[in-house]
């Protein structure tokens, strides 16, 4: 019972859902919006269990003399972060807990996706080689796009055109097939789930 | 061992030294590089523009600081756009780090035109699950945010008049870095019809060109030279315009680099297949 | 630039500097910069969940007497079994509410979004040469995918097709790639540029 009770909800609640999709009236209107309205509730208590679970191994490296510097960077970070936003007011431009959030967390989250230019320099150089004809066509697509960005002189109208094309065309056309194709394996993950046949989320016994 | 095969096995660190010294340049050299508009990224323009003073449309910072490179600069100029032509705008946040980029950047915006939170914009702050709450979104705003992020209730706010959910809004102009923009398209566009216009990462953009054709999304800005251009097209400059020169260098020496390994792959290739 | 301003850039700018160690190696510098990043960040999400969700959603629907939200309060809290070996099974209920609405309200939207439009937008109008471009361009990119049958003959002609419309968007995905992670690094150039000026009283 404890399984077979969520299987059964999900497929009722699942049919209720496509249904409601097709009828256009207030009540299915307002059983839509609340729903939503409480799967947002749900995912809000959600949410706080990836905060505990961080907390937890934060606090459990503290006895290990070897991780207990680091473990108590993260503890130090979190509950300055806490202790300067008890209150709403607290949480506004210009306070204490803002600033901490510009000067500390932005500069090292962007920084540290800054390093990416460097990785994917070095990726270009190492890996991007017309080795065969699928690479030499990637390859070429890939200059022509990245060229857009240096001025040619009489030149630069027509590379712009080329990349204008190579976008709204080939990219288009791909990307299209790709999204159809993700849509189709979306679409009948979700009906395996309503059905039952899906059933990884449910944990193990 | 031959120059060709120094050159293949070059160590990383130079490169990342070259990188290092070509982007310091124009920090030094100042410059100008022209940039060429694209009509994805004006008609996102010419929809801001063509609002009259006191109508409304729904701004999505939905990125945090790992794409704020690309993507802050577009958030500067839409809403230097906005708030110099009255309109009025509301902000909501489904990611959870924009939501102190949009606070930080909303006080500066509105300290600069003297706009005040309530009456020329509402800032609705953050919930989870961006899919649910745009289909929230599109029935009522005060369902998903019974408060905007400073604890006002909505119904108290004379910005939010007559509006009731996202059709009551112009549309939708997202600037995100992740798959929000999908969400926006499907549960937004896809459910209610709503027009949308993302502003997303040079990563990302490459993507969306098909839901540009379909007429899914009307306008894209895409990374740091849709950003640009869009500050060439509003006459706000802030990094976007800044960043171009230091683009033009690095695309540059990126390119030089993947030169020089063809030819040093095809001069070692013939000589290792004798 | 105040002084005020000036201390917390220049905090900013030696975290920054940290973080770009890392290129030369990892290091304990780069370490405590990471981990700080972790705790900030949670930090802060644990605030803005406790003051604009839990606050918003949970405590003032039930001061305004919303009783029948107690339901998805109850599964939240359900939630927080989780990690209990005896009492995990009741977060099933909560994972299977949110999996059904969810999955319910989806497929309607997905088949509209990412299946009807997009073949109506490649189909119609149909003019020009661009258009039939696109058609070849997405019929073949999507028999390259099907891997039931062998690549050969006709088959493997139109998948060849479809593999080479596939490399050309991939190649348009890494210049803009390119253009999108050099931005990343500008940007903190820019940044440390502007805090060395206002440094030094530029």
């Amino acid at each position: 019972m404890k399984k077979q009770i969520p299987i059964y909800f999900v497929l009722v609640s699942g049919i209720v859902m496509i249904i409601q999709y097709f009828i256009p009236s207030e009540e299915s209107e307002w059983l839509f919006t609340y729903a939503n309205d409480w799967v947002i509730v749900i995912g809000i208590f959600a949410l706080a269990l990836g905060i505990w679970s961080l907390l937890r191994s934060e606090f459990k490296k503290l006895k290990n003399p070897k991780e207990a510097f680091y473990a108590g960077t993260v503890l130090f970070g979190y509950f300055i972060m806490v202790f300067t936003a008890l209150t709403r007011e607290g949480r506004e431009a210009g306070t204490l807990h803002m600033n901490l959030f510009n000067n500390i967390l932005i500069p090292i989250q962007a920084t540290i996706f800054a390093l990416l230019a460097f990785y994917i320099a070095s990726a270009a150089y190492r890996a991007f080689r017309a080795r065969t004809v699928l690479a030499t066509i990637l390859l070429l697509a890939a200059f022509i796009v990245m060229l857009r960005l240096i001025p040619l002189g009489p030149l630069s109208a027509i590379n712009q055109t080329a990349v204008g094309w190579i976008l709204a065309v080939p990219n288009m056309a791909a990307k299209r097939a790709i999204t159809m194709g993700v849509g189709l394996g979306a679409i009948a993950t979700c009906i395996k789930i309503i059905l039952g046949i899906e059933r990884t989320y449910l944990g193990h016994d | 061992m031959t120059i060709w095969d120094r050159i293949m096995n070059l160590d990383r660190r130079w490169i990342y030294l070259c990188i290092a010294v070509v982007v310091i340049i124009p920090a030094v050299v100042s410059f100008k590089v022209p940039v060429a508009t694209t009509p994805e990224v004006k008609k996102v323009f010419d929809f801001v523009d063509k609002m009259q003073p006191g109508e409304c449309f729904y701004l999505g910072i939905d990125y945090d600081p790992s794409a704020l490179a690309e993507l802050d600069p577009m958030t500067y100029a839409i809403l230097n756009q906005a708030f110099s032509k009255d309109l009025k705008v509301i902000i909501g946040c489904l990611s959870q780090f924009g939501v102190g980029m949009a606070e930080t950047r909303l006080a500066e915006m509105s300290a600069k035109y003297g706009k005040k939170s309530g009456e020329d914009y509402c800032f609705l702050g953050y919930r989870p699950y961006p899919a649910i709450c745009i289909l929230t979104m599109g029935v009522d705003f005060r369902v998903t945010f019974p408060l905007d992020y400073y604890g006002v209730p909505l119904d108290s706010l004379p910005v939010m008049n007559g509006i009731k959910n996202l059709m009551d809004v112009k549309g939708v102009v997202d600037i995100t870095a992740g798959n929000v923009a999908d969400f926006w398209i499907t549960y937004g566009n896809g459910r209610f019809g709503f027009p949308v216009a993302l502003g997303v990462t040079g990563v990302m953009s490459a993507d969306y060109y098909q839901y540009l054709q379909s007429g899914q999304i009307f306008g894209l800005i895409s990374g740091i030279k849709g950003a640009a251009e869009y500050e060439e097209l509003s006459g706000f400059e802030t990094t976007g315009m800044e960043s171009i020169p230091y683009q033009t260098l690095s695309h540059a020496v990126i390119l030089l680099f993947i030169i020089i390994s063809n030819v040093g792959y095809f001069a070692t290739r013939g000589r290792k297949g004798k | 630039m105040t002084t005020a301003e000036l201390l917390w850039n220049t905090l900013a700018a030696i975290l920054t500097l940290c973080v770009f160690s890392f290129l030369i190696k990892d290091n304990p510098f780069y370490k405590f910069a990471e981990r700080l990043v972790a705790g900030v960040a949670a930090g802060f999400w644990t605030m803005l969940l406790y003051h604009t969700n839990f606050h918003d959603k949970v405590v003032l629907t039930m001061q305004n007497g919303q009783w029948a939200y107690i339901i998805p309060i109850l599964l939240g809290i359900g939630m927080w079994t989780r990690f209990s070996k005896n009492y995990a099974w009741m977060s099933r209920f909560s994972i299977a509410f949110y999996m059904g609405i969810s999955t319910g309200v989806s497929i309607p939207v997905f088949m509209y979004t990412n299946i009807f439009k997009q073949v109506s937008a490649t189909m119609i109008p149909f003019d020009g040469t661009v258009n039939v471009l696109v058609i070849i361009g997405v019929l073949c990119s999507l028999f390259y995918f099907f891997f039931s049958k062998a690549h050969t003959g006709t088959f493997g002609l139109v998948s060849r097709i479809g593999i080479y419309t596939l490399m050309i968007g991939f190649g348009a995905g890494f210049g803009m790639t390119v253009m999108g992670r050099v931005a990343l690094l500008v940007q903190r150039v820019i940044f440390m540029k502007d805090y060395f000026i206002g440094l030094f009283g530029g």
